[in-house]
């Protein structure tokens, strides 16, 4: 295990008529999402942490090492950070071949060969390396220029929508190589979205803006299933993310047994999907629409569903000829959606034990 | 030889005199351009009139604030005398100031346009990647900026190779030492019976401005192909 490095925002800024307040103590391991509507601040954040943008007041330190304090009047400049930026626009030098752009913030050492090899393949851009910046295409330039804030080594990567001028095609082209970048490199990165796709793709650890306001933030999960993450889903898409970890079942059928009480032996609760195959006791998150999820009181037997829960009611919130119940599954929770019409002729009330019928799940990038 | 013993002197001088004005401007030119270009600061209105004014005021003004300014008797002439053992009256060095003051707005506008068209957004990410100003300044920004500095150089050395008024006022007409091409002309065309020997520095002239376009035209293509070859 390599340290968890630590990342200290604790500052102000004036942004046109918005204030940016920060005060968080971030963990720094696998990616970091920052998610919010345009003009919450998010890019405002990374240029903070880059050095591209001075507090008005307050301190940032990463690893015990001072960025900024406006108290003591301190300041690093971003050449002495140590900090990656992969813009949203690239900024490859027009000037320098592909090959010159990979380079230019790279200290030459004994192993820098080996080095520039790695990164050049890990990204695809062999063929690229003699090339111009002005005939890259948007995707190949992104690729370059993550290739080139890898080479400068950096101890902290900051990404502002990597992906966002960025077609469907090269987006999915594009988004392998992120998944792979954190884990290889055993490199923090901060990543700017405003993409929920991305988010549930690629983040470990999410911090959730409005405003220059942090609304929430914590492991993704967590952050995701909170009550300030509910508009950004929309009322017909809620849905939880559940931890669960891939079990070692003798007869598993084909399928992919996921338990979710951390048994990875001997299961008590347990989902099962198709058309994954993990290696046992990998850990994933589970993403299951409040939609997909129906209640029953008695056990279904004679059912071609596979996915029946025991769970305990908790409380329901009723909008629009709906009732959306919070369920206890095991430590952890999910939603159900039923009609107003179901739940007055099932009367049901909070700490019953009822069971769910999962019609779907997702199963969310690979944590961790 | 094509040329007579006082063209190639005279052709010869302005070469000189051209370049050294040309080249000892050009650092203050990028500065001050650099300066116009990314930073508002006090002043700065009238510093851009001030490098501004050898564009609008008549030749001939300046080269009689330069006399009045450097002459030996002057305070600032006598300082520069007596520190730097620096004398500009009636010398190729005057010929040279002079050339230099009326060429350096045309090099300074040029050199901000350039300037105004780099994108700091570049300038951030090299910084990004652990190059500090100085590094950032000659691998990006200069290269950058190069069509545009090479233009105003061309245009400063043209403008330099046509001074007239100014030279002429503040270190006057002396062959081998201030006579340039323009003066020369104007001393044939002033004595009766030479017309013959000033078109023939016309023609001198011509070809010198032609030249300095053409090389400046070939140094740019030449840095379009080295850009477009790896194609």
């Amino acid at each position: 295990m390599s340290q968890v490095s630590q990342l200290v925002l604790a500052c102000e800024k004036q942004l046109g008529s918005c204030q940016l307040a920060l005060d968080l103590d971030l963990p720094m391991h696998g990616v970091v999402g920052l998610f919010g509507l345009s003009g919450a601040g998010k890019t405002s954040v990374i240029n903070l942490i880059a050095g591209l943008v001075k507090p008005d007041s307050g301190r940032i330190e990463f690893n015990q090492k001072v960025f900024v304090d406006r108290q003591q009047r301190r300041w690093l400049p971003p050449e002495q950070r140590r900090i990656g930026y992969v813009f949203q626009d690239a900024r490859l030098f027009p000037h320098y071949t592909v090959q010159k752009n990979l380079v230019y913030g790279h200290k030459t050492t004994a192993d820098s060969e080996q080095k520039i090899a790695k990164v050049v393949q890990l990204l695809g851009i062999e063929a690229l390396l003699q090339r111009y910046p002005n005939e890259l295409s948007g995707g190949e330039k992104q690729r370059v220029a993550i290739g080139r804030s890898l080479l400068s080594e950096p101890e902290l990567l900051l990404m502002d929508e990597p992906l966002a001028s960025l077609d469907e095609p090269r987006k999915q082209e594009l988004m392998p190589y992120l998944k792979a970048l954190s884990q290889q490199f055993k490199l923090p990165i901060i990543l700017v979205s405003h993409n929920l796709n991305e988010v549930l793709q690629l983040v470990d650890y999410l911090v959730l803006m409005a405003d220059g306001k942090v609304l929430q933030h914590g492991p993704l999960e967590q952050v995701w299933n909170s009550e300030p993450m509910r508009p950004w889903l929309g009322e017909r898409e809620q849905s939880v993310l559940l931890k669960a970890k891939v079990a070692k079942v003798a007869d598993n059928h084909g399928m992919l047994p996921l338990a979710l009480d951390n048994e990875a032996s001997e299961p008590a609760l347990c989902l099962w999907s198709s058309g994954h195959q993990l290696p046992a006791e990998q850990e994933v998150l589970v993403k299951i629409r409040a939609g997909d999820v129906a209640l029953s009181r008695v056990r279904p037997t004679a059912t071609s569903m596979r996915n029946v829960l025991p769970v305990t009611l908790i409380e329901f919130e009723e909008q629009d000829q709906q009732v959306e119940w919070r369920l206890a599954v095991g430590q952890q929770q999910i939603k159900a959606r039923i009609t107003s019409w179901a739940q007055q002729e099932m009367q049901l009330r909070p700490g019953e034990q009822v069971f769910a019928l999962i019609k779907a799940i997702n199963l969310i990038g690979v944590a961790k | 030889m094509l040329l007579t013993e006082l063209e190639s002197q005279a052709l010869l001088l302005s070469l000189k005199v051209a370049g050294v004005a040309v080249i000892a401007s050009l650092p203050f030119g990028l500065l001050v351009a650099w300066l116009l270009s990314r930073y508002q600061f006090w002043g700065k209105r009238l510093l851009d009139s001030l490098v501004h004014l050898p564009l609008v005021l008549p030749p001939v003004v300046t080269g009689y604030l330069l006399l009045v300014s450097l002459s030996p008797q002057s305070p600032l002439g006598s300082w520069l005398q007596t520190h730097l053992g620096l004398s500009f009256a009636f010398s190729w060095r005057g010929a040279a100031l002079a050339a230099a003051v009326v060429a350096f707005p045309l090099m300074v506008r040029s050199l901000r346009l350039a300037f105004d068209h780099v994108d700091p957004k570049l300038e951030q990410a090299a910084r990004t990647l652990g190059a500090g100003p100085v590094k950032v300044f000659f691998t990006i920004t200069l290269p950058l900026i190069y069509p545009g500095l090479l233009a105003g150089v061309v245009l400063a050395f043209a403008r330099s190779l046509g001074e007239f008024g100014a030279t002429i006022t503040f270190v006057a007409n002396i062959p081998q030492e201030t006579q340039t091409l323009p003066l020369a002309m104007y001393s044939f065309i002033e004595t009766p019976g030479q017309e013959f020997a000033a078109a023939r520095l016309c023609i001198l002239a011509v070809v010198l401005a032609l030249s300095a376009l053409f090389f400046s035209e070939w140094l740019l293509r030449r840095e379009q192909t080295k850009r477009e070859v790896a194609a």
